[in-house]
């Protein structure tokens, strides 16, 4: 837990009173020891439903060393008239010992709806100049993203959230016209997507991705868009023409066109799941072979069928992440770029139309 | 870096986007396996590597050592080290599903029946899976075997595979002399070929160190003064506050020169005045290290101090000199800190003194370059009750604290035009959400996808001994003396007269 090393608050305040106590806090904590140095590389603006604060910080204390260097977070409570602020500098690691503890700094701003059409003229002059901004909204409120859109780079997003998987792309797909859009439903598809790209890497068996006939995936029940998502990666990725994927009984079935047969894509519910994200997924070729892939105990379970039905079995290492890792995974994709994501979103949303 | 391994993807549409491109299965055999490298990094690496996902899709483990022990007595043994050494808590079942992939080959290496039972795990390994599975053998047993091991692979087919890599990864020192350096690369290269052979130094996979390749070449402020014209002379220190510790045996017969200077010391100078390279593949770069190391002459006898440190304050306690030392000979001549000059003879540094000094049971631990430019052709402002104008300063840490400081000259408040030095100082741990992986991680897995950048290839190490074998046979004739200095100081202050008048060494 990283230790307080100044505070500032204020009931009422302009956004120019939180910042001018940002600069005294600052310069006052550098006289008392330079060596808390201000850590400068993101801004995080958080937008949340005030009642649910206090799950939010927990979590945003999770994702460990991937904190970002200033984190706003407005905490929106529906009849606010005022803001009420304050100011927080944390201190990570020991500078006795380390020679240099990083400082981050943490603006806790309380706003009401009515400040959220215009959230970027309060946030604004709270964000460090030059550094990428990203931007949260964990519990909806859209009018407040769309504010914050001209002054953020990136806007993270969790696609399971959304009411369904339809608008959770068609939103995805809108907010990726205008910043960059990091998706956590699929973050958590990364290390399936890692694997699927490494069962057809050996040159032998990449004549097999062009004889891929069906694909079904399986997954928590809230995390549909997910296995959607995992559809338009494959599709993107192989040039696959979206068919039609229909949900019927809570599991979808459908096809897409690949370049020499049409692909039957299955997704299904697994109930038992207690975490987001997918569950399994099971590849299989017109030549007669199948690949699987489950959760299992540390990693991935891998089964590999060939076409004369003689199968494999093996353990893929690797450790569960958790909420606060794919948060923490979340935040870090901010500097960087995956130019796969978009096509996945157009196929996947072409999928559902 | 990253040619490599796009040309082994390119036809698998699935991997663009991903960070972590698909390494081949790999059986990976530690020659040493019970040794203390395998137990405080090679082992807690691998688990590290494991715990992220990032081991290949099918991984097995086969260690070889002397002791004899069960498979399942050395998974205990793995386990405890990991327990012990990794810079994570590790998870129960990764480690568990790891360790089943673990087995032991008991024997010594020069033990014909060793490798015949290895190359039976090897083989049932793939034989289990259906697939070739590529070998990396990594060598981390004392010198004296590197070249058996290399021939015993070789007489036992195990130097190549069908449908498969075999690399080879061989520990630092590779050799204690030119000679031997060079007769360990013929040894090596009868059997191997040099493209299955990775020359391990450990301070290559270090972000630090690879973040001077990206400070010169990312930024193109820098590229316009790195020259002759511009630097005055450059530092390079590798400072250490503390003392040999229980490693008297091992160095008594090395000593700081070939303990830092001949590989890391001699890396970070290349890599400070190496040309930009074309691309980032591995031979260009190591190329462009070349030339630099061929420019570069031994130094001369009155270029090199050497010394060891005597009793002292060190670490804020009391501190015995090397000779007092548990396991140091009473007559040793080893030295505890050496400081060279040299010079990169070619068209951007001639002319331009490099300055090299590393030492036990200094001031403090620090690694940094420090670059001085030449001071300012004229100057307008009267230097009278300020300490005047003094040349900038860059200056790359590579540890502890990585980052980079630039002294400017800067006005005093006042009404008189008076300057003094002012340091802007840029620390890369607070700009990167991320903390770095262990240097071993880096490098096996770069062994693994087979990415030899970061590794020495056989022309660069025997350039290498080529500018340090000279001083050591000047050594060995005691042409110079072993000067002394205070545990806790900053060195000896005979280091001094290596210096071009007008220049001084940076305070540790």
């Amino acid at each position: 837990m990283p230790d307080a090393a100044a505070t500032w608050s204020g009931e009422d305040v302009a956004p120019g009173d939180v910042e001018e106590a940002l600069r005294h806090l600052l310069q006052e904590q550098y006289a008392r020891d330079n060596a808390h140095a201000p850590a400068r590389v993101l801004n995080l603006v958080v937008v949340i439903d005030r009642e649910w604060r206090g799950e939010i910080m927990n979590r945003l204390e999770q994702v460990g060393r991937y904190h970002a260097s200033r984190t706003i977070l407005c905490t929106v409570e529906p009849r606010r008239e005022t803001i009420d602020a304050s100011v927080v500098l944390t201190v990570e690691g020991d500078a006795d010992r380390d020679g240099l503890a990083l400082m981050r700094e943490r603006v806790m701003l309380a706003v009401g709806e009515k400040h959220l059409p215009k959230l970027d003229t309060i946030v604004d002059p709270l964000v460090v100049t030059d550094l990428q901004t990203l931007v949260w909204s964990p519990h909806g409120h859209p009018e407040a993203v769309d504010a914050l859109l001209h002054l953020s780079q990136v806007v993270l997003v969790d696609s399971v959230n959304e009411p369904d998987a339809a608008s959770a792309l068609r939103r995805a797909k809108e907010l990726s016209e205008d910043a960059y859009v990091v998706d956590l439903a699929w973050l958590r598809s990364t290390p399936w997507r890692e694997r699927v790209a490494a069962t057809f890497d050996p040159p032998r068996l990449r004549a097999d991705l062009l004889r891929i006939d069906s694909v079904t995936v399986r997954h928590h029940p809230q995390s549909r868009v997910a296995g959607v998502l995992f559809f338009g990666w494959l599709g993107s990725r192989l040039g696959w023409k979206a068919g039609s994927l229909t949900e019927a009984n809570g599991a979808s079935r459908g096809t897409a066109h690949g370049p020499r047969d049409d692909i039957a894509l299955a997704l299904e519910t697994e109930s038992d799941q207690a975490v987001p994200g997918l569950a399994g997924v099971e590849i299989h070729t017109s030549s007669g072979s199948s690949i699987s892939l489950d959760r299992g105990p540390g990693g991935l379970v891998a089964r590999r069928r060939d076409k004369k039905g003689k199968e494999q079995r093996w353990s893929v290492l690797g450790a569960s992440r958790g909420e606060g890792g794919i948060l923490g995974e979340g935040i870090r994709q901010a500097l960087l770029r995956d130019p796969t994501y978009a096509g996945a979103l157009d196929c996947g949303e072409a999928l559902l139309r | 870096m990253a040619v490599v391994e796009e040309k082994s993807h390119q036809d698998n549409p699935l991997v663009e986007g991903l960070e972590r491109r698909p390494i081949h299965p790999t059986t990976m055999v530690i020659f040493g396996g019970t040794g203390d490298l395998a137990h405080r990094k090679l082992l807690p690496a691998i688990y590290n590597l494991a715990h992220e996902g990032a081991l290949p899709e099918r991984f097995n483990l086969i260690a070889v050592s002397r002791s004899e022990m069960s498979d399942e007595e050395y998974r205990e043994g793995a386990r405890d080290a990991i327990k012990q050494y990794s810079r994570r808590e590790p998870d129960a079942q990764v480690l568990d599903k790891l360790l089943e992939q673990v087995r032991y080959v008991p024997g010594t290496f020069d033990d014909d029946s060793v490798f015949d039972r290895l190359g039976e795990d090897l083989e049932q390994f793939d034989r289990d899976a259906e697939v070739a599975f590529n070998r990396v053998f990594y060598l981390s047993t004392a010198p004296s075997f590197f070249g058996l091991i290399v021939e015993k692979l070789g007489e036992h087919g195990l130097h190549k595979h069908d449908d498969a890599e075999v690399r080879v990864v061989i520990e630092k020192p590779f050799g204690t002399r030119e000679s031997e350096a060079k007769a360990l690369n013929r040894q090596v290269l009868k059997v191997l070929k040099e493209s299955q052979v990775y020359r391990i130094d450990h301070y290559l996979g270090k972000e630090t160190v690879q973040n001077v390749l990206a400070f010169r070449f990312a930024n193109g402020m820098f590229e316009p003064i790195w020259n002759r014209n511009y630097i005055d002379y450059v530092q390079i220190t590798a400072a250490e506050d503390m003392g040999i510790g229980r490693r008297a045996e091992y160095y008594d017969s090395a000593g700081a020169l070939r303990d830092l200077v001949q590989n890391h010391m001699l890396q970070l100078l290349t890599l400070l005045c190496m040309e930009p390279p074309v691309t980032f593949d591995a031979d260009e770069v190591r190329d462009e290290k070349v030339k630099v190391l061929h420019a570069v002459a031994p130094p001369e006898e009155d270029e090199v101090v050497r010394a060891r440190y005597t009793g002292g304050m060190a670490e804020g306690k009391e501190a015995v000199g090397y000779l007092e030392e548990e396991g140091v000979p009473d007559d040793s001549t080893t030295e505890t800190y050496v400081a060279l000059r040299l010079e990169v003879d070619n068209w951007r540094w001639a002319g331009v003194p490099i300055y090299l000094r590393t030492g036990k049971r200094l001031a403090r631990k620090v690694t940094e370059i420090a670059v001085t430019l030449k001071p300012v052709p004229h100057l307008a402002f009267k230097a009278d009750g300020s300490v005047g104008v003094q040349p900038n300063q860059l200056i790359l840490t590579v540890q502890p604290n990585e980052g980079v400081s630039l002294s400017l000259g800067a006005k005093i408040p006042g009404s008189q035009m008076r300057i003094r030095p002012v340091n802007m100082e840029f620390l890369y741990g607070t700009s990167f959400l991320s903390q770095s992986p262990e240097a071993y991680e880096r490098l096996i897995m770069d062994a693994m996808r087979g990415d030899p950048t970061l590794f020495t290839r056989d022309d660069e190490v025997e350039a290498q001994w080529r500018i340090i074998d000279p001083i050591l046979e000047s050594w060995e004739k005691d042409k110079t003396p072993v000067f002394e200095y205070p545990a806790g100081s900053q060195g000896p202050e005979e280091a001094n007269s290596i210096l071009m008048p007008g220049h001084r060494w940076r305070a540790i």
